[in-house]
């Protein structure tokens, strides 16, 4: 079956905003200022440079290289990298899988918070309203009753998703991405400079910059600034070496990666002005100390942020920039995800973009809907996303740079491709900080998490539902992995420079035939 | 706030959003051969 010619962004910029609209998304808002309050405040920028320019920007390079010189998504181009290296490309397009279909949930509740900002429907129990009220709640292990006010929303997330994806590469994924970032700029842009006009703002500054440099001597911090690092730029599960796939065969990868990196830390940083300006009016408004009210994650946005919007002057406009945004950064972010499982389709098994969009995508959406609007349904999420970060994203990248940088020792290679087409050259610190600084990094965070896994059950949910929704999940992406690679060893692939030659072939035969015609 | 936080944010603000900066300009002054060519026909 002749495949396609593969699809190519427009522009530069249009990649650079598609990457920095994929890494830009819901835990540079709720996850970046909680973790930099609690790791030594204004002490934490240190550890935080240090794993972004030893880790994060490096490990966002080799993501680029590995997608440009291989000319496909994670399978396809792990596996022209090395055969068995398959397995890691196919572990990366399911962890996709799995945090798609959690992820669009999110989305959808802030959707529904966004309308309930007008109204301030949460009354004076925000918390109660989120999980009661809002999400039926119930135990682990029991499904609830479906919530068809999450569904609808979740529903059209789904379709935008699909349809954006099914518009291509160019049309829809690069469109879409020009139109999400400016307006999250503006969106949050806003919320910031409201947010840092409200008094008590200064006390919600103080607390987060603050330096407490005794922090430093603390290994958790560090571990925590690197882990914030790896979740924040969407590294480690196959989104970037798709997004540099599409990239023309002259392009800069190293620049790119530089302005991609220090733009998601950019916005982070904006967030933490934000948020924990937002955290100190409430504070102020409560008469009590920022320690009391400061939060991360869902309970950031769904329970404190709607506690600030029902305090505060004109606080619906408030909650809709603060709910919108979070909707924009989750769907540029979503539409990255979901193209990863996508593309891997299309680039293994020859299959056109739309029909791969209808079938993987639509497959992916029907999951995602089925699950997640029930009762159960934060619960599960709660775990699976812990797990498939902890014991997918962070392993799959430690199994990702130990093959490449030792089993392969591939690493010369790729920063002599790299070098030859980019403007920053790489020298020998890209090797150090893959081949050394950022296994060790990684391995550190493997033992320190699974320490605590076996300490003590996460969040106290039952033993049996962690093993299923956590472990099995965690393992059995794994299993895939390694069946797909196995019933797919025999399937050869060809190589970057094949698909090249043909593509140059079609052109010249296509552009004879149209002279003919002429 | 205190002198310590302030510095803090203004050390941050440099360093990161100037980063941006400094990287954004330079990949301008730097742009693929494609682009350039493009650029000069224009």
């Amino acid at each position: 079956m002749p495949k396609a010619h593969r699809e190519q962004w427009a522009t530069r910029s249009g990649f650079l905003l598609a990457a920095i609209g994929s890494a830009v998304g819901l835990g540079n808002i709720w996850r970046f200022p909680y973790v930099a309050y609690e790791s030594g405040g204004g002490a934490f920028l240190v550890p935080y440079l240090v794993a972004l320019l030893t880790a994060g920007i490096p490990l966002l390079i080799l993501s680029y290289s590995i997608g440009h010189r291989f000319r496909a998504s994670p399978p396809v181009a792990l596996r022209r990298l090395s055969r068995p290296a398959e397995a890691i490309g196919w572990w990366q397009v399911l962890i996709s899988f799995f945090i798609a279909i959690y992820y669009a949930v999110i989305i959808a509740w802030a959707i529904r918070y966004a309308g309930f900002s007008i109204g301030e429907q949460w009354g004076d129990d925000p918390d109660g309203f989120f999980g009661g009220t809002f999400l039926g709640v119930t135990e682990a292990g029991d499904f609830g009753t479906y919530n068809v006010g999450v569904a609808v929303p979740l529903i059209a997330v789904w379709i935008i998703v699909l349809l954006l994806l099914g518009f291509g590469v160019r049309r829809g994924i690069e469109v879409a991405n020009k139109i999400f970032m400016p307006l999250l700029l503006v969106l949050f842009g806003a919320l910031v400079v409201r947010a840092v006009t409200l008094e008590g703002a200064g006390a919600g500054l103080n607390a987060l910059f603050a330096p407490n440099w005794a922090a430093l001597a603390d290994g958790s911090v560090w571990v925590a600034a690197y882990g914030q690092i790896f979740f924040s730029l969407s590294i480690g599960f196959g989104i970037m070496i798709t997004y540099a796939s599409y990239l023309r065969r002259k392009a800069d990868l190293t620049g790119t990666a530089l302005v991609a990196g220090f733009a998601n830390s950019s916005f982070e940083l904006l967030a933490g002005i934000g948020v924990f300006s937002a955290l100190g009016f409430m504070a102020v408004q409560q008469g009590v100390a920022v320690e009391d009210v400061a939060a991360g994650g869902i309970g950031l946005a769904f329970v404190a942020f709607p506690q600030i919007i029902s305090e505060m002057p004109a606080g619906p406009l408030f909650g809709v920039l603060f709910f919108v945004s979070l909707v924009v950064a989750g769907l540029s972010s979503l539409i990255s995800i979901v193209q990863v499982v996508v593309g891997a389709v299309q680039d293994r098994f020859g299959v056109g973009r739309v029909p791969a969009v209808a079938v993987v995508g639509g497959a992916t959406a029907v999951v995602s809907i089925a699950l997640f609007p029930a009762g159960q349904g934060l619960i599960l999420l709660d775990t699976v996303d812990h797990w498939i970060n902890q014991y997918g994203i962070a392993l799959a990248s430690l199994v990702l740079v130990v093959a490449v940088a030792w089993a392969l020792r591939a690493l010369p290679a790729m920063q002599r491709y790299t070098d030859a087409i980019s403007s920053v050259p790489l020298r020998g610190w890209w090797v150090a900080a893959l081949g050394v600084i950022t296994p060790l990094v990684l391995g550190w965070m493997m033992y320190d998490s699974l320490k605590a896994e076996f300490s003590a059950p996460y969040e106290d949910y039952p033993q049996w539902f962690l093993n299923a929704a956590g472990w099995g999940v965690a393992g059995g992406v794994i299993v895939v992995a390694v069946l797909l690679t196995a019933v797919l060893w025999k399937r050869d692939v060809g190589t970057a420079e094949d698909d090249l030659e043909r593509e140059r072939q079609e052109a010249a035969a296509g552009k004879a035939a149209g002279e003919g015609d002429a | 706030m205190s002198t310590g936080a302030v510095v803090m944010l203004v050390v941050a603000i440099v360093i990161i959003w100037g980063g941006l900066a400094a990287s954004a300009l330079w990949l301008r002054a730097h742009p693929d051969a494609e682009d350039a060519a493009r650029r000069q026909a224009g």
